[in-house]
């Protein structure tokens, strides 16, 4: 379907700071395009930080300073005048940990992102939100009850509203914070489901803790660490998935996947 | 006595204390509505509310009195409410956090607890000389506005920060911008708490006398052909038949009461009415 596929980063010594504090430091890494990306480490070893780069939402969160090269599609993100937060922000989707729906209806969540970027045709609207409820599998639990309030959903029925919503912006990354941790083992398999779907059009990079979750469902794994309170934490190493599990090249990886620290 | 049958007496004398206090301050609270009640309801009636005072306020009623309050607060309303809400969302939604932003909310904070009259003082010097504005409502108005402001401000800030920052950021991840998200995501959810904190502080501003005392009541003035006209109002009113009137009429002074306090206190319950319409609407 796509030839050339879209939705690479590149990050380049890549550091971040809340006030005077560097809470990640040196962090270069190749995200690959239409493949799933797990973040793994201990907490506090700046997975989060780090993902909120790749949509540069540290900018909200006030006196945050991010430093280095971070190219999606070999564009400078952080250059404002060669792509605005807005625009990389509706390429680059994001789904938080806890399921964090509008209070408002099931379309209308799904619908908020494509008005927001400015469709206003009542059909191509609807078409956008099947569409993407059908691509979060959600899709057939409320074909018939668009209109219902979305608190109204269970907890997985909300986290996949939030995919759905976060989809309907036709992004080609999909930023996960810890999507299922908040949710029940048999809505955690649904969304680990979905996310196996989803990589074959977009790609994803997923912050777990839970490493039986990333040798499942990820392509690649980064680890990072921070090895003490007095240094901000890094990258330790980044690679196949498969090998990371079963023949990780740092003894530090070895170590937290076994199961000896974090 | 044991450990723990010491701890269940002080439990139940503890229960006992609190709601004995609980107690005490809701029958001070209905003793007092209930006296004004008892003194001023029984004189109220349609012609009280409709003819205007005659024989130096000893006879007739008090109907340009309460279309003097309503104008008041009516203008008070134009004037706060849009500076104060928009005020309170570039202090929870846009100023960073920093030194100077925490010294506009301190004097904010400050201007809450100035006492009425210095704003009457105030309202003064700068609205009726200074400005030129002369004994009129718009004059009462701008100081009622001022002493306002300081609560529309503050209980914005709260309904905003009621609103979880997953919501914000939610909307920010879309590519939306502040102002959409505050448009379409926050003030939807805030807005009910914002516009019922802001009447809570315009009902305050309408039953105040000192701000309006020297910047826009008269003794005795007609209905206002304009927003330049002194004007009568209920406070006021009251205040000068306490204490200035020649001829003591009881009847007249708490029936004015009366009428000041239910008017407030409707005002109230229909917007905690309206409010919880709201709330149910959105399922907040």
């Amino acid at each position: 379907m796509v030839t050339n596929p879209t939705g690479s980063f590149d990050l380049e010594n890549v550091s971040v700071a809340y006030g005077s504090e560097t809470a990640v430091a040196g962090v270069s890494m190749h995200i690959v395009p239409q493949s799933v990306t797990a973040l793994i480490g201990p907490s506090g070893c700046g997975k989060s930080t780090l993902l909120r780069c790749l949509n540069r939402m540290n900018d909200e969160l006030g006196n945050v300073k991010v430093e280095g090269s971070i190219r999606f599609d070999g564009l400078d993100i952080m250059d404002n005048r060669l792509l605005d937060p807005v625009d990389l922000r509706r390429r680059v989707g994001q789904v938080f940990q806890k399921p964090n729906p509008f209070p408002m209806s099931i379309y209308d969540n799904v619908a908020y992102g494509p008005k927001t970027h400015g469709t206003r045709a009542k059909a191509e609207l609807d078409a956008v939100v099947e569409q993407a409820l059908k691509r979060a599998a959600l899709w057939n639990e409320v074909k018939d009850q668009l209109k219902k309030h979305a608190f109204e959903l269970s907890g997985g029925q909300q986290q996949r509203l939030c995919i759905a919503r976060a989809l309907a912006t036709m992004p080609e990354v999909l930023l996960m914070d810890e999507p299922a941790s908040a949710l029940d083992p048999i809505s955690s398999q649904q969304i680990e489901d979905t996310i196996a779907e989803l990589k074959k059009s977009v790609t994803i990079v997923i912050v777990t803790h839970n490493m039986q979750q990333a040798a499942r469902i990820s392509d690649r794994t980064a680890f990072m660490l921070r090895e003490s309170m007095d240094r901000p934490a890094g990258l330790i190493e980044i690679g196949d998935t498969r090998v990371m599990f079963t023949n990780p090249g740092d003894k530090r990886t070895e170590s937290y996947i076994t199961g000896r620290f974090g | 006595m044991s450990r723990s049958s010491r701890a269940r007496k002080a439990e139940a004398l503890a229960k006992t204390l609190l709601g004995m206090a609980a107690l005490l301050a809701l029958s001070a609270a209905l003793g007092f509505i209930g006296y004004i009640f008892y003194r001023g309801a029984g004189y109220v009636d349609w012609a009280f509310l409709t003819q205007a005072p005659r024989k130096f306020m000893t006879e007739g009623g008090i109907y340009p009195v309460i279309v003097g309050t309503v104008y008041l607060t009516v203008w008070t309303a134009l004037f706060a409410l849009p500076v104060g809400i928009m005020a309170g969302i570039y202090l929870s939604e846009y100023a960073p956090r920093t030194v100077t932003t925490r010294i506009m909310r301190l004097a904010i904070a400050n201007m809450a607890g100035v006492p009425s009259i210095v704003y009457g003082l105030f309202g003064v010097a700068l609205f009726v000389i200074q400005m030129g504005f002369n004994r009129s409502i718009v004059a009462g108005a701008l100081t009622l506005a001022c002493m306002t402001l300081p609560v529309i401000i503050t209980s914005t800030e709260e309904a905003l920060r009621q609103i979880p920052t997953d919501l914000r950021h939610a909307s920010l991840a879309l590519g939306a911008t502040k102002l959409r998200t505050i448009r379409k995501v926050i003030l939807p959810v805030a807005g009910p708490g914002i516009i019922t904190g802001s009447i809570l502080g315009l009902s305050r501003a309408a039953g105040e006398t000192a701000p309006i005392l020297f910047t826009a009541v008269a003794f005795f003035a007609p209905i206002a052909s304009g927003p330049l006209d002194e004007t009568m109002a209920l406070p006021y009113h009251l205040y000068i038949m306490a204490t200035q009137s020649t001829k003591p009429a009881p009847n007249m002074v708490w029936g004015t009461a009366f009428v000041l306090v239910a008017g407030i206190s409707m005002l109230n319950v229909v917007v905690a009415i309206w409010r919880s319409a709201q709330r149910r609407k959105i399922r907040w």
